[in-house]
């Protein structure tokens, strides 16, 4: 193959790449007579959608971390914690937007602490938020007593609902909520001068102080951004089960770095994108769906979903060769 | 001296040409080199070096033409072909695992084992050795090469080239990090390799330095050799003229600039790896020279000035104002602006966009109510792009595919556009070619008239003397003297730099004129 020919494919793929695997996991269950009644429906989609929001919502933030260099490894814990915050709060009486906005700001609070120990300490991201991922799980169970933590029903756990309230919604609430964070998150990092920094910074760190760019407080910042994000996503995992439970989501922060990874980010910083990120949530949560419907067992599911990770890195080696 | 003109040539190179889409990269390139001879390759930045140099190690396969090593037909499949066959290449890029030690690095895929446990004590004397051939046996093999200057890098990396024991050496711009001494001292390796039966290809910028070590030489011009001979036999002009292809007249510019009021006062200022406290000032509209060997002192002053190393004490002040704390971004508010001397490495952010590259500094210009004005801020770059005569395809391309005279032209954009007024170049001309160097030597100049003020690292001593107002000389981490360009000379600054004792041969009242 020619070099410029490839590096044609190259850039096609860079483009299309996320959107190609999405498109040939769809068309492999459509194909599947056993299933395809039933995965091409509307409906199915609505639910695809819905069971996607936690992980999307998580993935957004760690769009914002991956391609700042980072990496936050305690999202999952993260959003237990707010889970059972909300939870907690609605509990004790508290009006639902309030608690809302408590286990919101409980994840925001869990990123700001992860920005501060990477930046003060000088510590690498991976190590801080390993810590904290033991640190955010065990608050959670500590603070729910060990066990699941009840509260009576208000219009938060509409927001996961599989028929939304009103019916012209057409998608759950959540799923509204993703894609106005998603859209919002892009035109960020496209159009804003944060997003310049925080692509520079994750490019490379050197060259971003010399440029004046204050490193530490774009860290600081898209960590607690970040962990806003998980806070949000605990509010759903609430909304969903409508219980709070300290258990829930363990080892989710692994499927929101594959998303991000399948989407074209790299974890050496630097690169990725939020539609690429939201393609990827969307390749795992029709693969999972495709699965069950197909009665395939659980380790099937683990075995394509790690083979699907691998062979999105393998593309984006192709993708990076002519550079 | 000079190899047996009889002597059947190692390399044979005929008709070899390579495309790149629609650039011709090579064209119909033929080249011989003897036995036993270092041969210089000169060529401005694309000219086709690098290319020519890929297809020899195999990494790069010819559209066309025929190789012969030894009257043999070569025809590398890659890289690892290449090595087998004897021709081992050292990079302009330093390549070296950082967190390895210096042994590691030099016995790297080729080391000592029996049945996989490696014998320690056998490498351990392969890398005594070939650092004795590079005449530096007191660097240690046990340090990770992370904690080396990049003097000290560079030469880890040609005993590593050595260790292979090649027959065909290419050594891609081997002095550009290099100090003076450091350089001597390659040179005399470079010749030692004659005795040893290694044929070096030896690609440089300075020409100087190519006559001083060279037996032959081939000139590249737009893909095409354009003309070779024996060294001892060339001129200078003949060889720049060979390389530009047109009459080169005047090397150092001189632009005429007026010195201004004091904008910079730097006092007792001391950063923690400098030796001594510094004291100087710098006028507006004057350019002044920074001399010394790598590692004097002189990088690290800047950096200090500019925030990015803590200081230990003493003051930085622009028109004034003083500056504290380790915060660039307050220098830059202050209209500091910082060329780094590592350009891949801190200077530029590689994946990145020239754009991006050049607006990093201050996207002030194109934010409004949040946003970024992309379209304004690509007819801006653009507009860069063409002041500065950069060769890109256009905003957006990415910075690492540009040559390494381009992208300097664009880190030095950057300054221009976050409008610097006190500008603090380290080795700004670095490893890049003889026109785009004149062009630098323009801008500075043309700054200079515009009354800003510039702090000029360099440590190739005629630019030093060619365009600066007053050179400094550090030697050790300290400031040794400052005097005017007009009241230095070659040898007067690398005594002081070398010593670090000024020569008394200068008068004292042209001394204390400063």
């Amino acid at each position: 193959m020619s070099r410029q020919r490839r590096a044609g494919l190259g850039r096609a793929l860079n483009l299309f790449g996320p959107f190609i695997g999405l498109l040939l996991v769809i068309a492999l269950f459509a194909l599947i007579p056993e299933v395809q009644g039933r995965f091409l429906r509307a409906a199915n989609f609505k639910s695809v959608a819905t069971q996607s929001v936690i992980v999307a919502l998580g993935a957004l933030g760690m769009t914002l971390i991956i391609i700042g260099g980072g990496i936050d490894l305690s999202a999952a814990s993260n959003i237990a914690l707010a889970s059972v915050i909300t939870a907690y709060a609605v509990n004790a009486g508290a009006s639902p937007l309030l608690a809302v906005v408590l286990g919101v700001l409980t994840g925001g609070l869990v990123g700001l602490l992860n920005g501060g120990l990477v930046t003060r300490l000088r510590l690498v991201p991976f190590i801080v938020t390993m810590g904290m991922m033991g640190i955010a799980r065990g608050a959670a169970k500590w603070i729910a007593g060990n066990q699941k933590v009840d509260a009576p029903m208000t219009w938060i756990n509409e927001l996961m609902a599989k028929s939304p309230h009103p019916p012209w919604l057409l998608l759950a609430p959540g799923v509204w909520i993703v894609i106005l964070f998603a859209v919002a998150l892009a035109v960020l990092l496209k159009y804003t001068v944060f997003g310049r920094h925080l692509f520079a910074v994750g490019s490379n760190e050197s060259t971003a102080r010399l440029c004046g760019i204050r490193t530490d407080r774009v860290k600081v910042l898209v960590y607690a951004v970040s962990g806003l994000f998980c806070g949000l996503s605990g509010v759903m995992e609430f909304s969903r089960l409508t219980v709070g439970d300290p258990t829930v989501a363990v080892g989710l922060e692994l499927d929101i770095i594959a998303a991000v990874v399948i989407g074209g980010g790299s974890l050496n910083g630097g690169e990725g994108s939020i539609l690429g990120t939201m393609v990827g949530v969307l390749i795992m949560s029709f693969l999972r769906n495709g699965c069950t419907m197909m009665g395939w067992p659980n380790y099937i599911q683990e075995i394509i979903i790690g083979a699907i990770i691998v062979i999105a890195v393998a593309l984006d080696r192709l993708r990076h060769r002519d550079r | 001296m000079s190899p047996a003109p009889a002597a059947p040539p190692v390399l044979r190179m005929a008709g070899v040409s390579k495309s790149f889409g629609a650039t011709r990269a090579l064209d119909d390139v033929a080249f011989e080199l003897g036995r036993g001879e270092v041969h210089a390759l000169i060529g401005e930045n694309g000219a086709g070096k690098s290319t020519m140099m890929k297809i020899l190690s195999g990494a790069l396969a010819p559209d066309a033409g025929r190789m012969e090593i030894d009257g043999r037909r070569y025809a590398p499949a890659g890289p690892g072909d290449g090595l087998r066959c004897g021709v081992s290449m050292i990079y302009q890029e330093l390549n070296l695992a950082p967190h390895l030690t210096v042994e590691e690095n030099i016995m790297l895929g080729r080391e000592a084992h029996a049945a996989g446990w490696l014998d320690r004590a056998a490498m351990r004397r392969q890398v005594r050795e070939v650092l004795e051939l590079v005449r530096h046996p007191e660097i240690s093999p046990s340090v990770p090469v992370r904690e080396l200057s990049v003097g000290a890098r560079q030469l880890v990396e040609i005993a590593r080239a050595l260790a292979g024991r090649p027959r065909i050496l290419v050594m891609d711009e081997p002095t550009s990090s290099l100090s003076h001494e450091d350089s001597l001292r390659l040179f005399e390796i470079v010749r030692g390799l004659r005795g040893q039966d290694v044929s070096v290809i030896y690609i440089s910028h300075f020409l100087e330095e190519i006559q001083r070590v060279a037996d032959t030489y081939t000139v590249l011009r737009d893909g095409r050799s354009v003309g070779s001979g024996r060294m001892a036999e060339a001129r200078l002009e003949d060889l720049i003229q060979l390389m530009v292809g047109r009459e080169f007249t005047e090397l150092f510019p001189r632009i005429e600039h007026a010195v201004g009021e004091p904008v910079l006062a730097v006092d007792g200022l001391k950063g923690a790896a400098m030796a001594a406290p510094v004291r100087l000032s710098l006028s507006r509209g004057e350019i002044l020279g920074l001399a010394g060997l790598i590692g004097s002192g002189r990088t690290e002053l800047l950096r200090t000035i500019f925030g990015l190393d803590g200081a230990e004490g003493g003051t930085v002040a622009v028109s004034g104002v003083g500056l504290s704390g380790r915060k660039p971004w307050t220098r830059i508010r202050s209209g500091l602006g910082l060329l780094s001397e590592d350009r891949q490495g801190e200077g530029l952010a590689l994946g990145l966009s020239v754009a991006d590259n050049v607006t990093l500094s201050d996207l002030s210009p194109y934010r409004r109510r949040g946003l970024l004005g992309l379209r304004r801020r690509g007819l801006a770059v653009a507009d860069w792009i063409g002041r500065l005569k950069i060769k890109t395809k256009g905003p957006d391309q990415k910075i690492g595919d540009l040559s390494g005279g381009n992208q300097q032209k664009v880190a030095l954009a950057r300054l221009l556009h976050q409008k610097a007024s006190v500008l603090l170049l380290d080795e700004p001309t670095r490893g890049i070619d003889v026109v785009s160097k004149s062009q630098i030597y323009e801008w500075i100049g043309g700054l200079a008239r515009e009354g800003k003020a510039v702090l000029f690292v360099s440590s190739y001593l005629p630019e030093l003397l060619g365009i600066c107002d007053r050179i400094a000389v550090f030697h050790r981490g300290a400031l040794v003297e400052i005097r005017p360009a007009s009241a230095w000379d070659a040898a007067g600054l690398m005594a002081a730099a070398t010593v670090g004792r000024a020569s008394t041969a200068i008068p004292t009242e042209q001394r204390n004129a400063i």
